[in-house]
């Protein structure tokens, strides 16, 4: 309950951009204070909540993810989300093991996914370094989230599994093999990469993702 | 193509920058979070951040600092110096640090690698190796640098790997300050032997050396202090350079 106030404190006034209102899920996985930040330096003050109503209520839902696959599916159980997020009607944008979590399955861990992409994810084989760290680029882009964005534009990632490709596939990224670095399906987006550290170019998408 | 990073350290002390020439005689090299901003906007890819405070104080001094860096920074960065304990990670990490760096700690208690990784995961536990070359043989040293131990290199490396690190942090204490170039040989045979990244540091001088580690050293990364700090080495001039020489970067 004081959980609830002293979030309820944080999220007014504002939350807002053009007077929309972003909530961080918080379910306990990966760095959320640095998209907090992110958000912040375009003006917006993002809540972080694992509360249903205030999840429902926001206008923007942003879903993160970092660290292991099935102790993170546990996480979003246990608080059951996992029932939440796959219903939520709103733009849903999932970063990173989040966007993972959104697809039908992922082997790390064996985790079954909320399976909201039609795409399985696997582990990069031993061909290449692994986990892939550091800037590569994006390619094929076919969305507005990436509205403004140039072809080839480098992002941050840092993962050890990819998405494989499905009709959902909104870009594209090589590392050893062709795979999704993002996804769509109607209101759910999911990027592989960390547009809250990849310089004033992730901070675009994250603008974009707003102006859904 | 997944680039070459190129990655400036800012040794930390009670808050404040200072470099160590063959990690001894200090200098002030500025405000971190100015430094930060300015390595971020030159094209920086990654930032790392030593802190080498010997107080409770000057660590707390250091955490304040990494939650302002993220306030204000866009790109990743990884903070590391004197981490020996999962609170300490998870504080780190809470103020929005990307990665931490263990080091003699890691050396004294191996399994702290694995606590760290299981709980936080890979991606964000980089293993930063000082290791200085006697009679052919790499031996890991301690403490900055000033406590030799008879742990070898290689075999040390590809323990960290298999305990869940996520990166290496390769220092040569034989290259580290005399601006001669990195230990490529030893960094080549690292990444041959070894499946996660590997970052070169110590003995960044010119471009050269950057181009040389980067092909016979066959890094993922390299990091260097002093050249950057005072100027010596422009961040675009450098990346440049690298491109013009068919090594991808970030432009």
């Amino acid at each position: 309950m004081s959980d609830f106030k002293d979030l309820s404190k944080n999220s007014s006034p504002s939350g807002t951009l053009d007077g929309a209102s972003v909530v961080i899920i918080n379910y306990g996985a990966g760095n959320i204070k640095s998209i907090q930040f992110a958000f912040k330096r375009l003006g917006v003050d993002a809540i972080l909540s694992n509360n249903p109503e205030e999840i429902l209520a926001a206008d923007k839902i942003i879903f993160p993810g970092v660290g292991e696959a099935s102790s993170a599916m546990k996480m979003l159980k246990e608080s059951g989300l996992d029932k939440l997020i796959p219903e939520l009607k709103q733009p849903v944008l999932g970063i990173c093991l989040g966007m993972q979590l959104l697809c039908l399955s992922t082997e790390e861990g064996n985790t079954k996914g909320l399976g909201i992409f039609q795409s399985h994810v696997k582990r990069f084989s031993d061909d290449v370094k692994v986990p892939q760290m550091g800037w590569n680029v994006i390619k094929d882009l076919k969305s507005n989230l990436f509205k403004g964005i140039k072809e080839n534009e480098y992002m941050y990632l840092v993962h050890s599994y990819y998405a494989e490709h499905c009709q959902e596939t909104i870009a594209k990224t090589d590392y050893g093999i062709n795979y999704a670095s993002a996804l769509q399906h109607e209101n759910f987006y999911g990027v592989q990469f960390h547009p809250e550290k990849s310089g004033i170019e992730g901070q675009k998408v994250l603008k974009n993702f707003l102006a859904l | 193509m997944l680039t070459k990073r190129i990655i400036p350290c800012l040794d930390i002390k009670n808050g404040r920058t200072v470099k160590g020439v063959n990690f001894v005689d200090l200098r002030d090299a500025g405000d971190p979070v100015e430094l930060a901003k300015q390595y971020a906007d030159y094209g920086a890819d990654e930032l790392v951040f030593l802190d080498i405070s010997a107080t409770l104080e000057g660590r707390g001094t250091t955490l304040e600092m990494v939650l302002h860096v993220a306030e204000q920074v866009n790109i990743p960065f990884t903070v590391g110096g004197g981490i020996s304990s999962v609170e300490h990670v998870d504080a780190l990490l809470q103020c929005g640090a990307d990665k931490v760096s263990v080091n003699s700690s890691a050396v004294k208690r191996p399994e702290l690698i694995n606590e760290l990784s299981n709980k936080f995961g890979s991606q964000c536990i980089v293993v930063a190796i000082d290791a200085k070359e006697v009679d052919g043989q790499w031996k890991v040293h301690l403490a900055g640098g000033s406590i030799p131990t008879d742990v070898d290199l290689f075999e040390w490396a590809k323990e960290v790997q298999d305990r869940g690190a996520g990166e290496i942090l390769f220092t040569s204490m034989n290259h580290d300050g005399t601006k001669n170039g990195f230990a490529n040989e030893a960094l080549a045979k690292l990444s041959s032997e070894l499946h996660i990244p590997i970052i070169a540091s110590g003995g960044a001088g010119n471009v050269q050396h950057f181009i040389d580690t980067f092909t016979e050293g066959r890094s993922d990364a390299a990091l260097a202090a002093s050249v950057f700090h005072f100027g010596e080495i422009p961040i675009p001039d450098l990346k440049k350079e690298l491109k013009a020489n068919n090594i991808e970067v970030r432009l």
